[in-house]
């Protein structure tokens, strides 16, 4: 444990004193303020009386600009890969990991210690992030958030923090298994943008195909394709995020799937107790916890049996 | 000091010593590394004593870092026992690596961190309080001379500096043994001078037993109590220098002659004298291999001929000599 906290505590400095941090904080800062504060606009023009204004605020989309969990969404994969491409490999190649590791501590101490200071740096950017953008939605809108609205909001934080914590373990997944930091960083990128963009079109290929084509006017077949392309595309931890989020920010979100019209009849469009949206995204949430877990398992493993002369 | 002996002396040598000794440092049995069918070490038997200065003299690719990463407990050996101030790096890594300095071969510092502030990380590492890291920090910057420079930017300093720095880094825990891998490497002349008198120093000072690897003969030469040289991954030879010498010249003297004329009759003149066993010609010498000293008797011969002797003198084995005869085989 000694070692554990020596490596989390030069990490953390190393982390918050970064270039890096400070320009992807900035980043994600005006990011979060634009589309909050057009966001914001927008809402005290349309809406009068609705429920949760204050959650309106990070989902609202407004002219060009995306609602800000969409922009966690993209940008928090690029803040996960920052901070921890280079975590193993870049001590590698700077010669430092031979003397760190002739110090008097166990060798998965560096590996435990440099993935907890990146997470926590992440969850102190988002964190303030969300703070800095709440101030700014509360102060044009003049309303003050419910108990229950600021609940969402630290539960979307958690979410958020899981969602990049995914991109840090799979970043120091590739700063294990390659040895040059570059190919580390653009292997990283690439599958951001394999998760980003291409599962969710082989998600629904596959499911096309999947599905004979003179049953396209069975309403069963119809159905199945649909529920077997939402359940590939959650091979994505981006599909697992945006749904998460969606269902926290929005309490009248009933349901993440396809929902037939005879379920709909008679239902009262009332929003949903906390609890009950958490229920929701529970599968998710356990999803990308799984997803991160994975990752980290295997720069775990990888960097424990490697011989020291490769590294 | 320790005699020179075959390899299977040695061994039978280290069967019947006592177990243990308390100022044995190091000791190796049998040591052998291998990765797929390379051996990196072959059968490595060694010992260190409390207080000297041991080199591991050896060309690039011998197996030094190899050997020293299993002293460290860094890597495993795959078959043989380490035993390190009474320690097995393969099961106790960290007790040994609480007690032992190391030096990797490139002196690998944080760069954006001041060099107080890397000495301050190894002194966490090493679980040291916080005053505790800072009284032995600005110690160790004082003894390697760098107390100057403490609040600068590794990326700032020279690299005689910072290997100054990597030593003090050595130094904060306190270590029994101090392991430098090619510590002199890529060093100039003057900041070679510096950094070996700093390791003789240290070594008296704070009753440390240094192991240090390296390429460079001279350098070892000045400060090494005793030297191991390793071609590999066999310790072919161990023990000081002079000894090395000694056996190497196994009883043959070789001189240099040169004399007016210096073609082939001096050569048929020099065959002559009794004790030769061998004349050869080098570049403006004749190279003469005699088993006694004929050094008079060659005078007296060129003399007698009414030739002019130009050039006569008895070559001692340097360092050179013996690194070049052993590396060769």
């Amino acid at each position: 444990m000694r070692g554990l906290a020596a490596v989390y505590r030069k990490e953390l400095a190393d982390h918050l004193g970064s270039r890096r941090f400070i320009i992807l904080f900035i980043l994600i800062l005006f990011a979060g303020l634009s589309s909050v504060y057009v966001a914001a606009q927008s809402i005290r023009d349309q809406v009068s009386s609705s429920q949760n204004v204050f959650l309106l605020m990070f989902t609202t989309p407004s002219g060009p600009l995306p609602p800000f969990f969409t922009f966690i969404s993209f940008l928090g994969p690029l803040v996960g890969l920052a901070l921890a491409f280079d975590s193993i490999n870049g001590e590698q190649n700077r010669g430092t990991l031979s003397r760190l590791l002739a110090q008097p501590i166990y060798r998965d101490a560096v590996v435990n210690g440099k993935f907890l200071a990146a997470l926590t740096t992440v969850a102190i950017m988002l964190a303030s992030i969300v703070v800095i953008v709440s101030a700014l939605g509360i102060w044009i809108l003049a309303i003050i958030p419910s108990t229950e609205e600021l609940l969402r909001v630290i539960a979307f934080l958690i979410v958020c923090i899981l969602y990049v914590g995914f991109w840090l373990a799979l970043a120091t997944t590739f700063s294990v298994l390659l040895r040059n930091t570059a190919t580390a960083a653009l292997a990283g990128i690439a599958s951001w943008i394999f998760f980003t963009f291409f599962v969710s079109m082989i998600a629904d290929s596959i499911a096309n195909a999947v599905s004979s084509a003179n049953t396209a006017l069975d309403p069963n077949a119809i159905l199945q394709t649909t529920q077997l392309r939402d359940m590939l595309a959650r091979v994505s931890p981006n599909t697992l995020f945006q749904e998460a989020t969606i269902a926290i920010l929005m309490p009248q979100v009933r349901t993440l799937g396809p929902i037939l019209l005879q379920d709909v009849i008679g239902l009262v469009p009332n929003p949903l107790p906390l609890a009950q949206s958490l229920l929701l995204v529970w599968p998710q949430v356990v999803g990308l916890l799984a997803l991160m877990a994975i990752c980290f398992a295997i720069a775990y493993i990888r960097f424990m049996t490697q011989e020291i002369r490769s590294l | 000091m320790v005699e020179v002996l075959p390899i299977d002396e040695q061994t039978a040598q280290l069967s019947v010593r006592p177990a243990e000794s308390i100022s044995l440092i190091v000791e190796t049995r049998d040591l052998v590394k291998r990765y797929g069918d390379f051996t990196a070490v072959d059968h490595l038997n060694f010992q260190l004593t409390e207080g000297e200065i041991f080199g591991l003299l050896g060309p690039n690719g011998a197996g030094k870092t190899t050997t020293i990463l299993m002293l460290m407990g860094m890597t495993d050996p795959t078959e043989g026992a380490v035993k390190i101030l009474g320690y097995d790096p393969a099961r106790q890594p960290i007790e040994v690596k609480r007690r032992v300095g190391y030096l990797p071969e490139r002196v690998a510092l944080y760069d954006d961190l001041s060099a107080r502030e890397n000495l301050y990380y190894t002194a966490d590492l090493n679980g040291l309080s916080y005053a505790e890291s800072k009284r032995r920090g600005a110690w160790a910057l004082e003894r390697v001379g760098l107390d100057a420079v403490a609040s600068k930017p590794v990326s700032q300093l020279s690299h005689g500096m910072r290997q100054r720095l990597g030593i003090a880094d050595v130094l904060i825990k306190k270590p029994r043994l101090v392991i430098l891998d090619e510590p002199t490497l890529g060093l100039d002349p003057e900041a070679v001078n510096q950094l070996l008198d700093l390791i003789r120093a240290m070594t008296e000072e704070e009753q440390l037993t240094v192991l240090l690897s390296s390429h460079q003969l001279q350098q070892v030469q000045r400060i090494c109590s005793r030297v191991g040289i390793f071609v590999k991954g066999k310790l072919i030879a161990h023990g000081s220098i002079s000894q090395l010498a000694e056996r190497l010249a196994g009883g043959i003297r070789t001189l240099e002659v040169s004399a007016e004329p210096n073609g082939a009759e001096l050569g048929e003149l020099l065959r002559k004298i009794p004790g030769v066993v061998g004349v050869e010609r080098d570049a403006e010498y004749w190279r003469v291999r005699a088993t006694v000293d004929v050094r008079p008797a060659i005078a007296r011969a060129v003399t007698d001929r009414g030739w002019s002797l130009f050039h006569l003198r008895q070559r001692d084995y340097g360092l050179e000599e013996i690194y070049l005869k052993y590396f060769q085989t």
